[in-house]
C-alpha cells in the first residue's frame, strides 16, 4: 500500500484538472492530425506510421493488461477468455460503424476546423463506449454461470467460452467472420476511415482504465476484492458477498477488455477471426503475471516493455521469438513474482529497491570466501 | 447404421489420441498440480521424432530402402514408433528438469545447461545474422551462456525452496511451449514448411477392411488398437509396478508421500517421461498412419482440446482422461456427421468440444470423474 502520507486533492479538482489536460490534448491532436484528413501525408507527432502503430498497439495492451489485472490480480480468479471479450468488443464496434453510421452519425460535418473535429470525436466515443457495453453483457453472461468455479477450471471455462465465441464469430456472415471484415471502411463516409482510432482516443481511455483500476484498488470494493483473492472462504465469513464481488471484477474488466477491442477494430483496415486467438490471450496473461499479480503500475509497464520487446527484436527476425520465449522462462525462474511483485511503482518502491541491490552488494562483499 | 458405425469408428479414432495426449496432462497435474501447456508440443515433436525416425531408417542403407523391405512390416513401424517415444520421453525429462524443478527447488546445473545453452545458440545465430565471424559469434554464444548460467547459479542460490505460485509455474510452461514451437520454427530445425509422413515409406498396409459390414480405413483400427495397448501397458505400470504405486501416491498427496520417503523429484519426472511418451506416440501415429501434413504449430490447437479431454474427465483422474478424450472425439465426429442434417454447420466442429466442457462443468464442476476435495476452514 505504501505510505499514506500524501494527501491528495479533491475530487473536483483532480476531474476538472484531468478533463482539461484531455481536452488540451485532445485539440492538440486534432492540430496535428489535420493531414487526416486530407489523407496527404499521415505523420503524427513527428512518427512514421509504423511507430504511431507501435504506441497505439502499447496503449491497447496496457487497457487489456490492466483490465485482465481487475480479475486476475484483484479477485485472484484466473480467466483465460479475455480474448473472447476482446473480439466481441472489436466486432460489434466495427459492425456498427458499418452498419449504423448513417443512421448514428449522420451529416456529420468533417473538416479541419476544431468543431469538426470536436463533431467526428462522437463517432469513436460512441463505438468505443457500444463495444464496452456489448462485452460487458457478454461478460456478464460468461462470467455469472462460470464463477462458481475455482482455479484451473474457472481457467478452462473461461478459454472454452473465448474459443465458442471466436467460431460463432466465425459463421456469422453480417461481418465476414470467416474471411476478413473490411467493412469498417466500407462506407463510403470519409470519417469511418481505419484509423479512426489515433494517439488521443488510445490514451483517454488508458487513462480511464488506470484512473478506475487505482480507484477500485483503494477503496472498500478494492479490499473487498483483495480479501477474496486473499482467503474467499474467509471472505465470505466476513459478510462479502463473494460471488457479486467476482462477477462485478468480471463485468468490469470485460468491459474495458471490449473497449480495448474497439479501439483495435476502429485502427485496423479489416479485421479477421484468427486475430482473436487464445494465444493473444495468454500474451495479456504473460503480461500481468510479469508485471507483478495486482500491481496496477507493474502490469501496465510489462504490457508497454512486452509490445515493444517483439518490435524492437525484429531486427534479428527469426530468433525473436524464440529470444522472447527464452527471456520468459529466465524471468520467471530468477523472479518469479513479476517485476513489481504486488508493489504499485511509487518513490518508497524506488528507494526500497535501490536499498536492496546496496544490501545485496554489501552482503556480498562481506561474506567470508 | 453402417454409416453410424464408421463414423462412430472413426470418432474412437480421433478420441483415442486425445485421449493419449490428455494422459499426459492428467497424470502431470496429478503430481504437480501444473497445467503443463508444453505437452501438446511434445506431440509435435513426437511428430518430427517419427519423420525423423522414417527418413534416417529407411535411407541410412544405401538406395533408400523403404523401411518395410528391410524389416518385416510391422516391425519397421514400431521402430519408428519406439525410437519417436524415446526421444519424446527424453525431451519430456529435459523440459521438467530445466524448466519446472527449478521452480520447486535450488537446482541450477541442468538449467544452465539448457536454457542457457539455448540463449548461447539463440545469441550465436543472431550474432552470424549480423554478419559477425564465425569465431566471434561463437564467442559471443559462449558468453551469454555463461551469463545465463551463472545468472542462473546466483538467483537459484537465493531462492526459497517451496511449491511455486500456480501463475508462475503456468507462464514458464507458456514460455517452454513457445519455445519448442519457435525453435522448431527456426530454418535449420524444422523450418516452417509442411511436413508429412509417407505410410508407404514405414509399413504397407491394405487401404480398407469391412468391419461389421462397415468399410473402415485400416489406420482408423490400427491407431485405436495401439493407443489401447499403450493405454494397457500404462494401466499396468501405474497399477502394479513400484513408481507406478509412488506416482499414485505423490498424486495422492505429494506431502505426506515424502513423508513416507518417496522421492517425489524422481516420481514427477518419471511422470513427464511417461507422458511425453505417449503424446509422442499420439504424434506418430496420427501423421504416420494418416499421412496428415504438420509444421511446428500442430501440438496447439491438438494440446488444447486434449487438455480439454483432459479437464472433461476431471484432471488428475486417469481413467476420466480416457473417457474425456473419447467423449470428445465422438462428439467431434457426429456433429461433423450428422450437424448438417440437424442444423448445425460442421464449421462449429471445434465449438463442439469446448461447449461440451462448459455443459460438463456446470454440472459437475470437477469433471466427469473428478472430485472435488471438501473445503476446510
Amino acid at each position: 500500500m505504501g505510505s499514506s502520507a500524501f494527501k491528495s486533492p479533491p475530487l473536483l479538482t483532480r476531474i476538472l484538472g484531468f478533463a482539461g489536460l484531455l481536452g488540451l490534448l485532445y485539440l492538440g491532436n486534432a492540430w496535428v492530425e489535420r493531414p487526416l484528413i486530407d489523407q496527404s501525408v499521415t505523420s503524427f507527432y513527428g512518427m512514421d506510421q509504423y511507430k504511431e502503430g507501435i504506441v497505439i498497439s502499447c496503449g491497447i495492451y496496457v487497457i487489456l493488461a490492466v483490465s485482465l489485472n481487475l480479475v486476475n490480480g484483484f479477485t485472484g480468479q484466473f480467466s483465460l477468455g479475455h480474448i473472447g471479450f476482446y473480439a466481441v468488443g472489436a466486432y460489434v464496434a466495427a459492425a456498427v460503424s458499418t452498419y449504423g453510421h448513417a443512421r448514428l452519425f449522420p451529416n456529420l460535418p468533417i473538416d479541419g476546423s476544431p468543431i469538426g473535429v470536436i463533431q467526428g470525436a462522437y463517432p469513436v466515443l460512441l463505438l468505443c463506449l457500444i463495444g464496452g457495453l456489448a462485452a460487458a453483457v457478454v461478460g456478464f453472461i460468461v462470467g455469472l454461470p462460470s464463477l462458481r468455479l475455482r482455479g484451473d477450471y474457472l481457467a478452462i471455462i473461461t478459454l472454452g467460452f473465448a474459443q465458442i465465441i471466436q467460431v460463432v464469430i466465425r459463421n456469422i456472415k453480417a461481418v465476414d467472420g470467416a474471411t476478413s471484415f473490411t467493412g469498417i471502411s466500407r462506407g463510403d463516409t470519409t470519417i469511418l476511415t481505419p484509423h479512426l482510432t489515433n494517439f488521443f482516443w488510445v490514451f483517454l481511455f488508458v487513462a480511464l482504465t488506470l484512473w478506475v483500476s487505482y480507484g477500485l484498488r483503494f477503496s472498500t470494493h478494492g479490499l473487498a476484492f483483495l480479501a477474496v483473492r486473499e482467503d474467499e472462504i474467509a471472505a465470505e465469513a466476513m459478510g462479502i458477498p463473494t460471488t457479486r464481488y467476482k462477477v462485478t471484477a468480471f463485468v468490469l474488466s470485460a468491459f474495458f477488455t471490449g473497449i480495448a477491442g474497439a479501439l483495435f477494430a476502429l485502427y485496423q483496415p479489416s479485421l479477421s477471426n484468427d486475430q482473436f486467438s487464445f494465444v493473444r490471450s495468454i500474451d495479456t496473461v504473460v503480461m500481468v503475471v510479469l508485471g507483478g499479480l495486482g500491481s496496477i503500475s507493474g502490469v501496465a509497464i510489462a504490457a508497454v516493455l512486452l509490445t515493444i520487446l517483439p518490435e524492437a527484436l525484429r531486427g534479428i527476425d527469426q530468433y525473436r521469438l524464440v529470444a522472447y520465449s527464452l527471456l520468459l522462462i529466465v524471468l520467471m525462474l530468477t523472479r518469479p513474482q513479476g517485476i513489481f511483485g504486488r508493489e504499485e511503482l511509487s518513490r518508497t518502491w524506488l528507494l526500497g529497491q535501490i536499498a536492496a541491490v546496496k544490501g545485496w552488494f554489501s552482503r556480498r562483499s562481506l561474506r567470508p570466501s | 447404421m453402417h454409416q453410424l458405425l464408421e463414423q462412430l469408428l472413426i470418432g474412437v479414432q480421433i478420441g483415442s489420441i486425445y485421449a493419449l495426449i490428455a494422459l499426459g496432462y492428467t497424470m502431470v497435474y496429478g503430481v504437480l498440480k501444473l497445467i503443463n501447456f508444453a505437452h501438446g508440443d511434445v506431440y509435435m515433436v513426437g511428430a518430427y521424432a517419427g519423420l525423423g525416425a522414417a527418413g534416417v531408417l529407411g535411407t541410412w542403407l544405401p538406395g533408400h530402402t523403404p523401411l518395410h523391405t528391410l524389416l518385416p512390416s510391422p516391425f519397421g513401424a514400431i521402430l519408428v514408433l519406439l525410437t519417436a517415444m524415446l526421444l519424446c520421453a527424453l525431451l519430456g525429462l529435459i523440459i521438467e528438469q530445466a524448466a519446472y524443478r527449478p521452480l520447486r527447488t535450488r537446482s541450477w546445473i541442468v538449467p544452465s545447461l539448457v536454457i542457457g545453452g539455448a540463449s548461447g545458440y539463440v545469441a550465436y545465430g543472431i550474432a552470424l545474422n549480423g554478419n559477425r565471424t564465425p569465431a566471434s559469434a561463437i564467442a559471443i554464444g559462449v558468453v551469454v551462456w555463461l551469463g545465463i548460467g551463472a545468472l542462473l547459479r546466483t538467483t537459484q542460490s537465493r531462492r526459497t525452496v517451496g511449491t511455486p505460485s500456480r501463475l508462475t509455474a503456468l507462464i514458464t510452461a507458456i514460455g517452454v511451449s513457445l519455445f519448442l514451437e519457435n525453435f522448431g520454427l527456426l530454418p535449420q530445425i524444422f523450418s516452417s514448411d509442411q511436413r508429412f509422413i509417407q505410410r508407404s515409406q514405414i509399413v504397407t498396409l491394405p487401404n480398407r477392411v469391412s468391419v461389421l459390414g462397415a468399410s473402415v480405413s485400416v489406420q482408423t483400427l490400427l491407431i485405436f488398437g495401439l493407443s489401447l495397448i499403450l493405454m494397457a501397458l500404462l494401466t499396468y505400470i501405474v497399477t502394479y509396478t513400484r513408481i507406478g504405486k509412488a506416482v499414485r501416491a505423490v498424486s495422492f498427496d505429494a506431502d505426506a508421500a515424502a513423508l513416507m520417503g518417496i522421492n517425489t523429484n524422481t516420481v514427477i519426472a518419471f511422470t513427464f517421461a511417461l507422458g511425453a511418451a505417449l503424446a509422442g506416440a499420439a504424434g506418430v501415429m496420427v501423421t504416420g498412419l494418416t499421412g496428415t501434413a504438420f509444421t511446428p504449430y500442430v501440438g496447439v490447437l491438438m494440446g488444447l482440446k486434449a487438455f480439454v479431454a483432459a479437464v472433461l474427465g476431471g484432471i488428475g483422474n486417469i481413467p476420466g482422461a480416457v473417457v474425456g478424450g473419447l467423449v470428445m472425439g465422438l462428439a467431434e465426429t457426429l456433429v461433423v456427421a450428422y450437424g448438417p442434417s440437424v442444423g448445425i454447420p460442421s464449421t462449429y466442429r471445434d465449438a463442439v468440444a469446448f461447449f461440451l466442457l462448459i455443459v460438463i462443468l456446470l454440472v459437475r464442476p470437477a469433471g466427469l470423474f473428478g472430485r472435488l476435495a471438501p473445503e476446510k476452514v
